[in-house]
């Protein structure tokens, strides 16, 4: 949890976006090897180590990315180290946490625990990809608005999380149910009462 | 990770043909790259299965069949299941998070590992992981243990809270391998622990599960999953309780029960079944149907208590179920 980038907890707009979103400039990711022969997905070439790359094309944000990855590379490692979209979080890098939350295909899962080997085709979102140009999505306005975090680390996932809780799984009823269903997504700090007024507001205004 | 080869099959057939020794079979990931992680598992060839066309649920004569990559979360929001298998929703939607639900199969569900800590710690014995090495759970930190189905060798809880419904409703998985396909009840699918812990199933090596039907069940409108556990949300259970109810009046005609996070495997409880039926659905009927509950039960230092929990849980969903109009 060393990221210089992540410390921004000051009270100005921008210190709040850029810690919520990471850079904006991300979203726009360059395609690697575009252009190349549409060879097999699967295709392998062994590398120096005796591991066979497998070569994935998948929509990073709305954007088409081709990549080679280690089989063993997990989506968030991949998100984070090939396309320097460092918004999605390691936290426990085992499936505890929900820190890594995105959503692929529209639905949230857990970055840590998805192969980027098996992305081939699906549509990944990450938290890069929430905002429309300067206008924040309005989740991540009501986590500023509701102060709804201390250290941060896990916003990005929890942000995911909720969006798709509302748009892919149609929200939620009480405050008792977005607890529930938020409940994948620790918060060590526990900023729970505000992530739940976040989440709440963020769901009067989604509709 | 240790390093492992890759590929991606479109048809059962292609996956079987690419499956060779310690091969992998890879759906939602949410057991298998943990522990690859960890290095408990270490396939040399691991093949993404999720492109098969082993989806679907239906309701026909037979049953409920469930395609084995259909995810936790599609079919715990299917209307089918909620109206005719409540137990089989609530199950799932007790179980893990949102994110796991979306990602875990139904297939992958049967056969993930226990969360026993020495089991996914490789720097401990573990007679499961590496047989032979000896069993760190017996005189150690063994308060989510099992305490039935245990053996000298292994005190493994089974985790999954799906298969505890799906054995009280006398499942079927279906199994696809080179040699064929077959179809096995899953009470006999899974194997206790003995002196082989490392062995979980009668899967053999390279067999896929496909599907699994849930037989015509009238009685399981009626039914309730029960879970206890140390926080509200997001952990595995201490114990559970599946219990499905067909009354006539205020007697019990059938009854389906089985219990989860006290067995080496999902628990079917026959003695608390047949204590049940044909009585009147009352507490005292429940009270003594429950006291067979734990028969054979084996605590160890730190979970003592759950002989009596099972008991307290399973009368807790007799009661909620009898309520229930």
């Amino acid at each position: 949890m060393n990221e210089e980038n992540d410390a921004g907890h000051g009270r100005s707009g921008v210190s709040r976006r850029n810690f919520l979103g990471g850079s904006l400039a991300a979203v726009a990711v360059t395609p690697l090897l575009t252009g190349q022969a549409e060879a097999a997905e699967t295709a392998s070439a062994p590398t120096a180590d005796g591991v066979s790359q497998v070569t994935v094309r998948a929509a990073v944000n709305g954007s088409p990315v081709t990549l080679r990855v280690d089989p063993r590379a997990t989506l968030l490692d991949t998100l984070r180290e090939q396309l320097d979209l460092k918004g999605t979080k390691k936290g426990c890098d085992r499936g505890q946490c929900g820190a890594c939350t995105v959503h692929v295909d529209g639905r949230r899962v857990l970055s840590c625990l998805t192969l980027a080997a098996t992305a081939t085709g699906r549509e990944v979102t990450t938290i890069e990809g929430l905002a429309q140009g300067e206008r924040l999505h309005p989740m991540q306005q009501a986590f500023i608005d509701h102060d709804g975090l201390q250290c941060g680390f896990c916003t990005p996932g929890q942000i995911m999380s909720a969006v798709a809780m509302i748009d892919d799984e149609g929200g939620a009823r009480s405050d008792d149910e977005i607890r529930e269903r938020m409940s994948g997504n620790i918060c060590r700090c526990s900023a729970y009462p505000r992530i739940v007024d976040a989440v709440r507001d963020a769901q009067r205004v989604m509709r | 990770m240790r390093p492992y080869t890759f590929a991606q099959a479109r048809s059962v057939r292609e996956a079987l043909r690419d499956a060779g020794p310690d091969t992998a079979f890879l759906a939602g990931g949410t057991t298998l790259v943990d522990l690859m992680k960890l290095e408990v598992m270490s396939p040399e060839h691991v093949v993404d299965i999720n492109r098969l066309p082993l989806g679907g649920i239906t309701l026909d004569q037979k049953g409920l069949h469930i395609g084995a990559l259909e995810r936790m979360s599609d079919v715990a929001a299917d209307p089918t299941v909620r109206e005719h298998y409540p137990m089989i929703a609530q199950a799932l939607e007790l179980s893990a998070s949102a994110q796991l639900r979306n990602m875990a199969s139904i297939g992958g569900n049967l056969l993930q590992r226990t969360r026993c800590g020495y089991f996914r710690d490789v720097t401990t014995p573990c007679n499961k992981r590496e047989p032979g090495s000896g069993c760190s759970a017996l005189e150690g930190i063994n308060r989510g243990h099992a305490v039935l189905g245990t053996s000298d060798a292994c005190i493994a809880t089974h985790p999954s809270d799906l298969a505890v419904p799906l054995v009280a409703l006398s499942t079927v998985v279906h199994l696809a391998s080179a040699r064929g396909t077959r179809s096995v009840p899953l009470d006999t699918f899974y194997t206790l622990p003995g002196s082989t812990p490392d062995v979980e199933n009668v899967l053999r090596p390279n067999e896929l599960i496909t599907g699994i039907t849930v037989p015509r069940s009238p009685w399981a409108a009626r039914s309730l999953y029960v879970k206890v556990r140390d926080r509200q949300s997001y952990e595995f259970a201490l114990t559970s309780a599946a219990v499905a109810l067909e009354l006539r009046g205020r007697t019990i005609t059938t009854a389906r029960i089985a219990a989860g996070g006290v067995g080496t495997r999902p628990w079917r409880l026959t003695a608390v079944e047949r204590a049940l039926t044909r009585r009147p659905a009352t507490p005292a009927t429940f009270e003594a149907a429950v006291s067979r509950a734990a028969d054979g039960a084996q605590p160890r230092e730190h979970n003592a208590f759950k002989p009596a929990l099972l008991r307290r849980t399973l009368v807790r969903a007799l009661t909620e179920l009898r309520e229930r109009r």
